[in-house]
């Protein structure tokens, strides 16, 4: 015990120390700062952008219809006929011409407006210019067929179906949002430290080997004892970076955010595209984040960090005890990112679609892609039964996935010279 | 006799391959042993063994009389043949963590290394990163941590390759010093020039069986031939050559005089006395070099092997 607690000891700081652990950590965050500036930026440049529209109204019926908006001039055209409209707008590099046919009919009228623009309007602008004339249409055609407008008015009636579970507890339609990103920075962020971490355990396994000290220290300790050591200390490492991120980054994005002056409460409603956010719905926002199981999210990030970590590193340490050299890892890394992978595509695409559907929760159950998959499921809340299952089968490869890397680490540490198969693997676990 | 270490009956085999075939080796107290085999013979699997690296399929090893216990790790110091250290790691933070992993407090080891290092005249490189030593210097802090923590037994494997002379010569004092202090030495080696000089008992381990072993004088004397290097001037050389001839097996022999005329391997038969050559030698010629045949461990090496082939 006193000897695992040295080697986790000089593992931790032979990981600390290294100077490209450093760099990174305190450079991470600002390079992350810097690259969401640059995103917000841009895309702030991107819709001060005004674009012109020329209309062609031949009906007559939208005169003054279309309103200007922050990003969007229309320009009326009518009175000049549809092919010198286009010459028009090809020469003063407008977005396009927007052409309403004469036509009595309001629903033929409907399908037979025309945009002739260089190239396709964006989804935002065309959604807009369909909303306004759809409204106006709509109404015209009410009055046609004789109905009253003020009463047709009065009669609709707002709906805002309010969400609540059996709990008791009020949500919004936002919340799915939250749970969303929560859950999938969770599972992303446990994919990244295991490869970066697993990676770290792997090179420190083929630095020993090469710097051929490996025989003088398991003539002391266990092999699995030093292997232990080295994922333990190292995941301390990663704990301390990622401790580290946490508290530099909300700094930093406090400092750039007061510096940019840009608001982190009004930069939110611009991720729900063009859905209305009423105030009310800000507030239930913050109501939602603080509604999320935040507790059962952090100990099952915990919990599933070392189950996963744990997991993923005992194969990568075996690799790396396998192999002379970095460059030999290639042929077996493959099956160590699969399953990484598939963990995240199914999470973000069958969790956020069904998120208790048959395929999450069966990769949720699989304890190589669990982590992930669990990890983006708990805010959309999981019975604590599936959670016990899950966590007791990762625990359990777990032993067993240590137990074998521990087999074939033992033979490949003493083993030099040799590029290894698969089948040689197997045979090593039955020495 | 009182042995330090007791190997029983010891067998290991990987998948198809017998690395160590029930081999017995009994190594005395305070001796220096030396391990011989040519490479692959089962040497290291033999040393992996005793140090708990490798587990034996069958046979036991006894350390001081007792079943080797893992605990036991702290008995014994081993220099691997393949061997380095942490590159990146200073020479001092480095030594220290090899010896608490020994199980020396840190106050031990610190001690320890004190002592050492003045000794070897390395202190200066405390602060220093493996990496910035020369290949030699590297050696000398490898040497120091496998001694640092006082082991009961010393096992080095093929401890002179990669030395250079001045420090195989240092290191070689150091390891007589050890045993006159002590400590028991287990040598590993396919280079049979430092067993002659250094071994008080040998083994020979040839394609994982243990050919021979025993004391390396008891060993040099069941080989010895009778044969006598003889170098002189005779004072009729067709004459004593044809009296010789009938009554010894006799070779050309190869050395360097200054003077002699006729050099001669005379081999005389066991019941015979030296004495008797000599006196017959003498009144036939002059005599100037009488000596007797000592085979070689690379000569008993050799010939063992072939035998067994």
């Amino acid at each position: 015990m006193n000897n695992l607690k040295l080697i986790i000891q000089r593992e931790y700081l032979a990981r600390v120390r290294n100077k490209t652990f450093i760099v990174m950590t305190f450079l991470s965050p600002l390079i992350l700062v810097g690259m969401f500036s640059l995103i917000a930026y841009l895309s702030m440049l991107n819709n001060s952008e005004t674009h012109t529209i020329a209309v062609k109204d031949d009906s007559g019926l939208f005169k003054g219809e279309f309103e200007n908006k922050e990003e969007i001039d229309f320009v009326d055209v009518s009175s000049i006929s549809l092919e010198d409209a286009k010459l028009l707008v090809k020469e003063k590099e407008y977005y396009g011409v927007l052409y309403i046919p004469n036509n009595q009919d309001n629903v033929a009228l409907a399908k037979s407006i025309l945009f002739f623009g260089k190239e396709a309007p964006s989804i935002g602008i065309l959604r807009q210019i369909e909303r306004t004339i759809s409204k106006n249409l709509t109404t015209r055609e009410l009055i046609s067929r004789g109905l009253d407008i003020s009463q047709i008015k009065a009669a609709e009636a707002q709906v805002d179906i309010r969400i609540e579970n059996f709990q008791g507890e009020r949500t919004s339609k936002m919340s799915n949002y939250i749970k969303m990103i929560f859950g999938g920075a969770a599972g992303y962020l446990l994919m990244m430290f295991i490869i970066i971490y697993g990676n770290m355990v792997m090179r420190s396994v083929i630095e020993e080997k090469t710097n051929r000290i490996i025989e003088i220290i398991i003539s002391s300790v266990k092999p699995i004892q030093l292997m232990l050591g080295k994922i333990i200390g190292t995941s301390l490492a990663g704990i301390t970076q990622f401790s580290i991120w946490v508290v530099l980054g909300t700094i930093l994005l406090f400092v750039t955010s007061s510096l940019t002056g840009m608001n982190l409460m009004e930069a939110q409603p611009q991720m729900q595209d063009i859905e209305q956010v009423s105030n009310g719905e800000i507030q239930q926002l913050i109501i939602d984040i603080t509604n999320l199981p935040i507790l059962t999210l952090i100990l099952s990030f915990l919990v599933y960090f070392i189950g996963g970590y744990f997991l993923y590193s005992a194969i990568y340490a075996a690799i790396g005890a396998a192999v002379d050299s970095e460059t030999d890892t290639q042929q077996f890394m493959f099956p160590i990112i699969l399953p990484l992978m598939l963990g995240i595509y199914v999470g973000f695409f069958s969790v956020i679609e069904n998120p208790h559907g048959t395929v999450s929760t069966i990769f949720s159950m699989i304890p190589l892609t669990s982590p992930i998959v669990m990890l983006m499921r708990i805010p959309f809340g999981v019975p604590w039964y599936e959670l016990a299952i899950s966590v007791i089968i990762l625990f359990v490869t777990n032993a067993g996935v240590v137990w074998l890397a521990a087999k074939i680490y033992r033979v490949g540490i003493l083993m030099y010279g040799k590029k290894p198969t698969y089948k040689e693997l197997y045979k090593w676990i039955k020495y | 006799m009182d042995n330090l270490l007791v190997a029983e009956n010891i067998c290991k085999q990987f998948g198809n391959f017998t690395a160590l075939n029930n081999v017995s080796i009994n190594i005395p107290r305070e001796s220096i042993f030396g391990l011989l085999g040519p490479n692959g013979a089962g040497k290291t699997t033999f040393i992996r063994i005793i140090n708990q690296i490798t587990m034996p399929d069958s046979g036991v090893v006894y350390l001081d009389g007792k079943p080797l216990h893992p605990n036991d790790v702290g008995h014994i110091g081993y220099l691997p043949e393949e061997r380095g250290l942490y590159k990146s790691m200073k020479v001092g933070e480095q030594a220290l963590y090899l010896a608490r992993l020994k199980g020396l407090t840190k106050a031990e080891a610190k001690e320890q290394l004190d002592y050492w290092f003045t000794k070897l005249d390395i202190k200066h490189w405390w602060d220093k990163k493996i990496q910035e030593l020369s290949k030699g210097m590297a050696q000398k802090v490898q040497f120091v941590i496998t001694v640092l923590h006082r082991p009961k037994l010393l096992i080095f494997d093929e401890p002179f390759s990669g030395f250079d002379p001045v420090n195989a010569d240092l290191i070689k004092n150091e390891i007589l010093q050890l045993r006159n202090e002590g400590a028991t030495i287990l040598f590993s080696t396919h280079r049979m020039e430092s067993v002659e000089e250094l071994c008080d008992y040998m083994a020979l381990i040839h394609e994982s069986n243990k050919l021979l072993d025993g004391k390396v004088d008891d060993i040099k004397r069941a080989h010895k031939t009778n044969t006598f290097e003889v170098g002189m001037n005779p004072f009729n050389e067709n004459e004593l050559l044809a009296e010789l001839n009938s009554n010894f097996k006799i070779k050309k022999a190869h050395f360097k005089s200054l003077s002699d005329d006729l050099k001669l391997n005379i081999q005389i038969k066991p019941n015979e006395s030296p004495n008797d050559l000599l006196q017959y030698l003498i009144t036939k010629s002059r005599v100037n070099h009488f000596v007797e045949v000592v085979p070689s461990v690379n000569d008993i090496f050799i010939k063992t092997v072939t035998k067994n082939e």
